[in-house]
């Protein structure tokens, strides 16, 4: 059995799992139920100002008949007494000592009320604080969440007033509606924080209600742009991370990585490509805490069956092999094999490449079923065959080289060499 | 033993006769079913549909939320894709090829989906087609089946106009009197013919029949063309002594008795046998077991391997409780009082393959004797003879021959359905009236 125990600047848990700010950490009713369920952690919701929620909050976006692919909210931070939850917030910790507790903090905009709140938040014991730069509704309005981590000065500003009075680890968690998460990280780190976390929800619009053309979420009439998570924005996340991971700068300190992971897998991706834990929001909103069975088991039974004992010993090992385009080279040529034995004859990969790759597979009409083979000498190694058939491994792309040797663009460009003529 | 009508109580009889293939209880099945398909190229479903539904299409409009699109997709390429989607043998059809089949999975619900779409236009009534203008032309129908249906209403749109000429009092030919009660309704096939007909332009005269009522001279001169879609007649005859004896009853005459009055009053026996294993016979057989028969008996030449039924079917009365006598083929039928007690049957074995390639049965010599009171003949239909021999219709032992242009003999009279074909499906009949129609609007707008 591979161990699990993840460690965090410091601050253990039992998996790298934690539950990220949002309304699964919202309250101790829920707090207790996810430590009881087995979460590693949780980022108690995000506390400030006074606010209030509006009601609808939620929407979501499904895709082929899959209910919240994408995932969109307008709520605010805790809407809830600052007292109240900081007295929960403490008798959780006594309940679950061994788990990681980090609170979410998003003063209003001066000095003197991040003090304030940072202290408060020490003297309930909690063993981390998360800095929300990210929430992109609502708070913006009011100089808050988004409008700080759209802005690398005002957000190094704002970490030095944390670090002024911090003694615990500050966690800066960053917002992905920006060209780049490099420059506010760079930022941050130089202000002090201790850790990244990425990502927060990205600004959208899941839909229009075609009756009351109305956009959702529909609060009495009207609809505000939503954050947008959950499973759809998995690939953007990881993206985000990549870019921290490979910064020389923004890489020295650990990185909590969050958005879309919904398995093991996801998890697990986080992690090669930099994040030393992870945090989930939208599919435990979606299933539950017990997801967290098979977060924790699916990790395990991968790590053993690649041999890695400890989290340490995976987590980055993708980050190298993501470069720049320039450096690929372009001798490496794949060519698509169908498995006619494993074919199911439903003619999709045919259609795809025909309407709209390169016309490289031949079709041969039968009744009812016709018969598809690659042509080998037009197939240009795309995967859109292998992305659209049903049947795992009914096709596989074959290593055909144009060439022993290693040769990128630049060198390819260097010796003249020829372009396609067709 | 005795043959008897009201055996079972009133909600045993709507038990036993409701629906085999019940719909989706709610939209979300057939959402997820639809989502299931994997929208295949040239699909292997539409390739098997006789009247080549765009399968896929109609799929991903019900799992786009556009039912209207999809119920038009369907009737676009079969106008009785309400009935078909309740009687069609699919898991020959579109189902048997369904892509899941190879990967040891379950093929798309194809027919339940297809009955979800064509279930909401028929009873929201949406009317999906229009007629083009008058072209001035009309055309006479014999038959109110579903080639005659299908051949009219595909005139309609053309700016036909139709007389549909039907020797019974209702529509649906035997979607209405044949098919087996658990599979439609007489309220759906009702339903179903004032659909098809609520495009306009179809007139349909009932209780007037071809060779009786009207003459084929008469519709050649008063129409600009005629489509004969009259299907096929009565159960063969098996030419074995005792047959005429009471309580010996052709299938399709006591099929129509049950499409056409209250189950209670259907007479049924005890111990009922059944000859013959194709459709007609297992729905005949199923009937009777429903019916309230103690013990029904199906009595077949062949083996299982040769039956004409399909798997589906044959399970289907197992499942009902039918018992089944391979390699045996009816020799006389003995009776008492002029009533049925005793059917005699050779034994057979298979001998060498015969032309269909199926191996034939030869007899033992041998025989065996069932305790029955009654009889039922289902070894096959036997065409319209007389009517087809009557008006001088160039046939093969009934069955219509047709040129190239699918016209008769006779100068702009075309036919189609089981009465060219000797008796397929409502979906080859369908397909057969589309291909009449193209046909005579060819022949009457000289498209050709
Ligand atoms: C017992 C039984 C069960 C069946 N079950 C199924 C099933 O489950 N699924 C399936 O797909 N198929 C089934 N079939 C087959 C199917 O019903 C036929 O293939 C189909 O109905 C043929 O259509 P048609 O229009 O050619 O003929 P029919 O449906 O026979 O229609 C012919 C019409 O013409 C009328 N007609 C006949 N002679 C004249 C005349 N001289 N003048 C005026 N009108 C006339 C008849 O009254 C009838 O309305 C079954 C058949 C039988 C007998
Ligand atoms: C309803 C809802 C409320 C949220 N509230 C907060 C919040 O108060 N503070 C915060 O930092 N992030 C908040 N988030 C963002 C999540 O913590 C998380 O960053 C984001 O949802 C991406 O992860 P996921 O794809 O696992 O949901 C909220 C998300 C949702 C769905
Ligand atoms: S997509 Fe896959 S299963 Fe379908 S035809 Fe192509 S190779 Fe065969
Ligand atoms: S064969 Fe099956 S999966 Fe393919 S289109 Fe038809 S119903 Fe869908």
């Amino acid at each position: 059995m591979a161990n699990l125990n993840s460690n965090f600047l410091g601050i253990k848990s039992p998996n790298p799992f934690w539950l990220a700010s949002a309304p699964p950490t919202d309250k101790k009713i829920n707090v207790l139920r996810a430590f009881e369920a087995g979460w590693g952690g949780v980022v108690w919701k995000t506390l400030g100002s006074q606010v209030k929620n509006v009601s609808s909050r939620y929407s979501a976006m499904s895709y082929g008949g899959r209910r919240a692919a994408g995932f969109n909210n307008i709520e605010l931070i805790s809407d809830r007494p600052l007292e109240i939850n900081l007295k929960e917030i403490v008798e959780c910790l006594k309940e679950f000592p061994d788990r990681a507790m980090i609170v979410s903090l998003m003063a209003d905009n001066d000095r003197k009320s991040w003090h304030d709140m940072v202290k408060r938040t020490q003297d309930t014991g909690a063993h981390g604080i998360e800095l929300n730069f990210g929430c992109p509704h609502g708070m913006v309005e009011r100089g808050m969440g988004a409008s700080v981590g759209q802005d690398p000065q005002i957000a190094k500003m704002v970490v030095e007033w944390v670090m002024e009075v911090a003694q615990i680890p500050v966690i800066t968690k960053l917002t992905p509606n920006v060209h780049s998460v490099v420059p506010a990280g760079r930022a941050v780190i130089e202000a002090g924080t201790n850790a990244l976390s990425l990502i927060n929800t990205i600004q959208s619009v899941t839909g229009i209600d075609l009756d009351t053309l109305v956009p959702n979420p529909n609060v009495g009439g009207q609809s505000v742009f939503g954050g947008y998570c959950g499973p759809a924005v998995k690939p953007i996340a990881l993206k985000f991370l990549t870019t921290l991971a490979q910064d020389d700068y923004t890489n020295k300190v650990p990185i909590s990585g969050i958005g879309g992971i919904t398995t093991w897998k996801d998890a697990v991706e986080f992690m090669l490509l930099g994040a030393s834990n992870v945090q989930v929001c939208t599919a435990a909103m979606i299933s539950g805490f017990k997801i967290i069975t098979d977060l924790c088991d699916g990790m395990n039974n991968w790590m053993d069956d690649k041999g890695y004992a400890t989290l340490d010993d995976f987590v980055g090992l993708s980050v190298p092999k993501i470069t720049r385009w320039e450096e690929l080279d372009i001798n490496f040529h794949i060519v698509a094999n169908i498995n006619q034995d494993k074919c199911i004859h439903c003619g999709l990969c045919y259609i795809a490449c025909e309407d709209t790759s390169h016309q490289s597979i031949a079709i041969e009409k039968g009744n009812p079923y016709n018969t598809y083979t690659i042509k080998e000498e037009e197939c240009v190694g795309c995967n859109l065959c292998k992305i659209v058939c049903p049947v795992n491994d009914c096709i596989t792309m074959e290593e055909h080289r144009k060439g022993d040797e290693y040769l990128n663009w630049t060198e390819f460009q260097k010796r003249g060499l020829p372009l396609n003529d067709h | 033993m005795a043959i008897q009508s009201n055996r079972l109580s009133t909600e045993e009889y709507v038990v036993n006769f409701s629906d085999v293939h019940p719909p989706f209880d709610h939209p979300e099945g057939a959402i997820i079913e639809s989502n299931r398909c994997l929208n295949c190229y040239d699909a292997p479903c539409t390739k098997s549909c006789p009247t080549s539904i765009d399968v896929p299409l109609f799929i991903k409009q019900i799992a786009s939320g556009n039912i209207k699109g999809s119920a038009k997709t369907i009737f676009t390429s079969n106008i009785m894709g309400g009935g078909c989607s309740k009687v069609c043998p699919v898991e020959k059809l579109c189902e048997g090829v369904c892509v899941y089949n190879l990967l040891e999975e379950e093929p798309i619900s194809i027919a339940k989906l297809q009955r979800y779409s064509t279930e909401k236009a028929i009873t929201e009534k949406w009317k999906l087609f229009e007629r083009k203008p008058s072209t001035g032309k009309k055309v006479a129908v014999v038959g109110a089946g579903p080639a005659g249906l299908a051949c009219a209403h595909a005139l309609s749109r053309e700016g036909v106009d139709v007389t549909i000429f039907e020797k019974d009092n209702k529509g649906g030919g035997l979607m209405t009197y044949g098919v087996a009660a658990y599979k439609v309704s007489p309220e759906f096939c009702q339903d179903e013919v004032d659909y098809i007909t609520s495009i306009g332009g179809i007139d349909i005269q009932y209780n007037k029949e071809l060779g009786k009522d009207i003459s084929m001279t008469e519709l050649q001169l008063d129409y600009d063309a005629v489509f004969l879609g009259i299907g096929v007649g009565i159960a063969r005859e098996l030419a074995i002594p005792g047959e005429s004896l009471s309580g010996v009853v052709d299938a399709i005459s006591f099929i129509y008795d049950l499409r056409t009055n209250d189950y209670s009053r259907i007479q049924v026996g005890d111990k009922v046998a059944v000859i013959g294993m194709g459709m007609t016979a297992i729905d005949a057989a199923t009937q009777s077991k429903r019916l309230g028969a103690k013990e029904v008996t199906m009595i077949y030449r062949r083996t299982e391997n040769e039956k004409p039924c399909t798997d589906v079917e044959l399970a289907l009365a197992r499942l009902d409780g039918c018992s089944f006598i391979w390699l045996a083929s009816p020799k006389e039928i003995v009776g008492e009082n002029g009533k049925v007690t005793k059917l005699i049957c050779s034994k057979m074995k298979l001998g060498e393959p015969d032309a269909s390639g199926r191996r034939s049965p030869v007899d033992t010599g041998e025989t065996i004797s069932i305790d029955v009171d009654m009889v039922i003949k289902a070894a096959g239909q036997i065409p319209f003879e007389d009517l087809v021999n009557e008006t001088k219709l160039e046939n093969k032992t009934g069955k219509i021959s047709l040129d190239i242009n699918r016209e008769t003999n006779l100068k702009g009279v075309f036919a189609g359905g089981d009465c060219v074909n000797g008796g397929k499906e409502v979906v080859d009949a369908v397909q057969a009236g589309k291909d009449g129609a193209v046909a005579i609007l060819n022949y009457i707008l000289g498209n050709t």
